[in-house]
């Protein structure tokens, strides 16, 4: 691995770009690079790993059990990275990717980086996204409160910084995530006063049919071991139907409903979490279509069996395209890579679906008991679609589901794009990426229609900040000379 | 908010300082602007623009744009983002972000 | 899933909900008609959604001076329109009026400018209203931020600007009190001339009215023959980039270049015939924001959250069209491409127009007859 540090030491064009340095992109780069292919890696964060494997090279936590055995597999993933002869640029956001005429000749794409105040756009010829996931918005009364965060903001906390949250610690909400963060908050130290389920009773009902297959994931072993240790050590409350965070200037309780009865638990820090979502800013901002996935319950990129989306030449790898967990990640990262080498030239059809072959065991013994956990941990109506009206959706832009629901119904909006217009929802700096989902479904129900029918925000470059003047130092051509001085 | 973890084999290096509106702080080098303003204790590093609202770092992951803060000098930049330096002034970012009128003006 | 009640048999259908079609409609329905305006979903190529929100007048009307008085005297009227949908609606759509400037960044371009400036005030029948030539320390004095690059600029005091998001909502509130039936997801297939009335139809199911107005944007080229009109528009891409919110520091707007009264700033505008391609096209927004940064130096550092690109409609000259039919009277067409600038002639003085059954005398000069004229004539 070569790290690259200055955008203007990176080459002119590589056959491929991978953006996002977590298991997927890791291994796709790694897979990539060894079969020859020039390969740049670009990743906003200063360390590989992503999300999972977050500052798994930097990390001050040296007692190995707080953060578990899981987490150190990021290790060899990194290592074997390390070795490829892929371009590393870290701490540089890539903002947009376009399509373009390659100087080289042929069809490919304007990959858009800045690192230190500095853009350049590169080519590549194929492209793989792996932005991975994020957390699902979960949107109660209050979440805007200072003391308030998401769950995975405070694993991201220990495992890049070795801290955890003071005082009073209250979790709340569902998914395997919520005990696996609680437990490693229990063994670095924090003080969990208690575990807040709002998974709601049904669903393990719902789920029954796919445990078959669950019994025989790696994910049981795993998963259900932590929540049976967490559950002993911690006091778990669960059948939550309602939250409300409260405080003035900082969260200083969470009122709890279960049912008809209510309680209030004081804290001085609340952590958030309903399951992670596909991070469809980038791959949509590029033009790679969309689709509703009814398991899983959020947009995703409509993919092909290599991973390939909608716009030929762009592969979408890792949670990014689908959540199914780090492990395959790391896998579909490979199969990506795989079919990237094939679009160069570098290996034939026969070649790839050899090397392929062996890898697709693995990835489907990997995504076994997926559906049993989508299922089982589909997060209630009532925190996808807050009730209250006085709850805030749109973080940057202040907007509230009350406002949201009365103009769909009294202006008839009939999706995402056009509240917009109306409300500011999604403008602001976060590009609607912590109220998209809740904007969708609160018009959805509202319209008594699916998610599906009501769509998502068509989302815009740059998919990540960048300056005016970044903008105004890039190349320009004559014929957009012509198009803005007349 | 957030206190390091006991950690008896984590490798002590010397600490970073740096000021949060003034007030001289210290955090680990390696460590985030967001983590290290968490580490210190506070919970408050920006206004609102459209109500003036408090808000903290929320995702610590670069989406969610709660960690905005200006460093030295430079406004709207997310905190979590970016790593600590020695010597950092970091404020509170107030409502929307004030366009360098001065430095950019010397520089032009 | 509530839907306002609806009108069965309307005085009037209009074909989109743009801010044109939008204006228009609440025009009507202030003027008492009871209308009908059937819309696309929530992805439509829209230009009321990508739009630059300037009412503009200077520099427009070269060719045709009808256009700039027209233009003028909505840029006039918006005072009007501001207060009504202000009492209406309660929202406050932030239209102001502190003139505008045009920012030159070379002689030439400032050569250019005074040029067309003074051909286009030449041009008989064109209406009164000043302008000022200033030169760099002028400009400077009343734009204390601009760049050593600008070399010049010509300001009018008549242009000004509105939150055209905020009008565009207004506009849907407007219609709404005023008990339109507003229909999304109602795109229309065909219109047929019928029993002195029309029936207009599409995949939702047919309505008829003895009037039409069609305001789909580029959608009328394809519905306007189907009532005997002409309205040969097509598409012109505009690309826009919009900044972080920053606090307020212009006071004026640019013809490429305002700060929103929420503090973004909008960076516009570029113009390539490409057909139906909204792609945002990288050099393009280059150029943009380089010239963007010349005239203000101080908007380098800021961010961009957004950059679009939106279809303009255009007429074979750039002009608008307004026109009844005259083999099918009580079909009309209103299209242009400055929906925000004209929306005060649209809502006052088009919609009673249509509502009384014929277009004012004065806006004949915008017939599509203009469109038929013979090469040699
Ligand atoms: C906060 C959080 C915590 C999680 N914790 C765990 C856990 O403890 N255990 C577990 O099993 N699973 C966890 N998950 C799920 C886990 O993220 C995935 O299973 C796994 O990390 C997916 O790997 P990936 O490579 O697809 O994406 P990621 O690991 O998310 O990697 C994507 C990378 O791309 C970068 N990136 C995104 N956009 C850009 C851009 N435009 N320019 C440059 N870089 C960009 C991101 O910063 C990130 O480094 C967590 C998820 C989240 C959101
Ligand atoms: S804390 Fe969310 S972007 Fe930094």
């Amino acid at each position: 691995m070569n790290r690259v540090t200055d955008v203007s030491a990176l080459k002119e064009q590589y056959d491929l770009v991978v953006v996002g340095a977590g298991p997927a992109g890791l291994s796709a780069a790694a897979t990539a690079a060894e079969l020859g292919l020039s390969v740049l890696l670009a990743d906003e964060n200063p360390a590989p790993g992503g999300q999972i494997y977050r500052a798994v090279t930097t990390t001050p936590v040296q007692r190995r059990e707080v953060l578990g055995e899981d987490y150190w597999r990021g290790q060899p993933i990194v290592q074997r990275f390390e070795r490829s002869a892929a371009d590393y640029a870290a701490r540089t956001t890539v903002w947009t990717v376009g399509r373009t005429e390659l100087m080289s000749g042929g069809e490919g794409f304007e990959v858009g980086v800045s690192a230190d105040g500095q853009a350049r756009l590169i080519d590549a010829r194929h492209v793989i996204l792996a932005t991975g996931a994020l957390e699902r918005p979960m949107p109660i009364p209050g979440w805007t409160l200072p003391g308030v965060m998401t769950a995975g903001a405070a694993q991201i906390a220990l495992k890049s910084a070795g801290i955890v949250p003071d005082g009073r610690v209250v979790l709340a909400g569902c998914g395997p995530l919520l005990y696996l963060l609680a437990s490693q908050l229990q063994s670095a130290g924090a003080n969990i006063v208690a575990v807040l389920d709002t998974t709601e009773r049904g669903n393990a009902l719902a789920a029954a049919g796919a445990l078959p297959d669950f019994l025989l994931s790696p994910y049981l072993a795993k998963g259900l071991k932590l929540m049976l240790a967490a559950r002993r050590k911690l006091r778990f409350v669960g059948g939550v139907t309602g939250l409300r965070a409260e405080g003035e200037g900082r969260v200083k309780q969470v009122v709890v409903e279960r049912g008809s009865a209510r309680e209030t638990i004081a804290c001085d820090m609340l952590l958030l979490h309903q399951g992670v979502i596909p991070n469809v800013n980038m791959t949509s901002a590029v033009g790679c279509e969309q689709v509703w996935d009814e398991q899983g319950h959020c947009w995703a990129p409509k993919l092909d069996a290599w991973f390939g989306a909608s716009v030929p030449g762009i592969s979408i790898a890792g949670d990014g395209a689908g959540i199914g967990g780090a492990e395959s990640a790391a896998l579909r990262g490979e199969v990506a890579a795989l079919e990237a080498a094939r679009r160069v030239g570098r290996i034939d059809e026969a070649d790839r679906d050899r090397r392929a072959a062996s890898v697709r065991a693995t990835l489907a013994r990997a995504m076994r008991g997926r559906r049993f956990l989508d299922v089982l941990y589909r997060p209630a109506k009532a925190f996808l679609a807050p009730k209250d009206a006085a709850t805030v959706v749109c973080r940057c832009e202040e907007v509230t589901a009350g406002q949201l629901r009365e103009t769909t119904r009294k202006l008839g909006v009939q999706g995402p794009n056009q509240m917009k217009t109306f409300l500011r929802c999604g403008m602001g700096p976060c590009q609607g990426r912590l109220c998209g989902p809740t904007v969708t479904e609160i018009i959805a129900e509202e319209r008594g229609v699916a998610p599906a029918e009501v769509g998502y925000y068509r989302l815009r470059p740059p998919v990540k900040p960048v300056t005016l003047g970044e903008l105004a130092n890039l190349p320009k051509t004559e014929a957009a000379v012509k198009a803005v001085c007349r | 908010m957030f206190r390091p973890m006991r950690d008896p084999g984590a490798p002590a290096a010397a600490p970073l300082r740096f000021t949060f509106d003034g007030a001289p702080m210290t955090a680990r080098a390696g460590d985030t602007v967001a983590a290290a303003l968490l580490a210190n204790g506070v919970s408050v590093n920006r206004h609102t623009p459209v109500s003036g609202a408090p808000r903290g770092a929320y995702c610590m992951m670069g989406v969610c744009f709660e960690c905005l803060v200006v460093i030295d000098g430079v406004g709207n930049r997310q905190g979590c983002l970016v790593p600590l330096e020695e010597g950092m002034r970091i404020e509170t970012q107030r409502g929307p972000r004030q366009a360098e009128a001065l430095s950019q003006e010397i520089g032009a | 899933m509530s839907q306002p009640s609806k009108v069965s048999e309307p005085d009037v259908v209009v074909i989109g909900g743009g801010l044109v079609g939008g204006a228009v409609a609440f025009g009507l329905a202030r003027s008492g008609a009871r209308v009908c305006v059937l819309d696309e979903g929530d992805v439509a190529f829209r230009a009321s959604r990508g739009n630059f929100a300037l009412v503009w007048v200077q520099s427009k009307g070269l060719g045709m001076p009808e256009y700039a008085g027209w233009s003028k005297r909505s840029a006039d009227d918006w005072h009007q329109l501001a207060a009504i949908l202000r009492e209406e609606t309660g929202i406050d759509v932030a239209h102001s009026q502190p003139g505008g400037f045009a920012l030159c960044l070379s002689d030439a371009e400032m050569q250019q400018r005074v040029d067309a400036m003074k051909r286009l005030h030449n041009q008989i029948n064109m209406v009164e209203y000043g302008y000022e030539v200033l030169d760099h320390a002028e400009t400077k004095r009343r734009l204390p931020d601009i760049g050593p690059d600008v070399v010049g600029s010509i300001y009018s005091p008549v242009d000004g600007h509105v939150n055209s998001l905020r009008l565009f909502r207004a506009l849907h509130e407007g219609l709404q009190r005023r008990g339109a039936d507003y229909r999304p997801n109602h795109p229309v297939d065909t219109i047929t001339p019928e029993n002195g009335g029309f029936r207009v139809v599409g995949p939702w199911g047919e309505i008829r009215a003895p009037k039409v107005v069609l305001a789909a944007g580029l959608g009328n080229a394809r519905l306007a023959p189907m009532v005997g009109l002409y309205a040969p528009v097509k598409p012109s891409k505009g690309q826009v980039i919009v900044t972080e919110k920053t606090a307020p520091f212009l006071h004026h707007p640019m013809g490429t270049l305002r700060q929103t009264d929420e503090g973004g700033v909008m960076i516009g505008d570029s113009q390539e015939d490409l057909g139906f391609d909204t792609v945002v096209t990288q050099p393009v927004i280059s150029i943009m924001a380089e010239r963007a940064v010349r005239m203000f130096p101080r908007l380098a550092g800021l961010n961009v959250v957004r950059t679009w690109s939106a279809l303009r409609v255009m007429s074979p000259d750039g002009f608008p069209i307004y026109e009844q039919s005259t083999t099918h009277p009580g079909a009309f067409v209103t299209t242009c491409h400055s929906g925000v600038t004209l929306a005060a002639n649209h809502a006052l003085t088009i919609a009673p127009a249509i509502q009384a059954g014929a277009l004012p005398e004065f806006v004949a000069t915008f017939n599509s007859r203009r469109f038929h004229v013979p090469a040699h004539a």
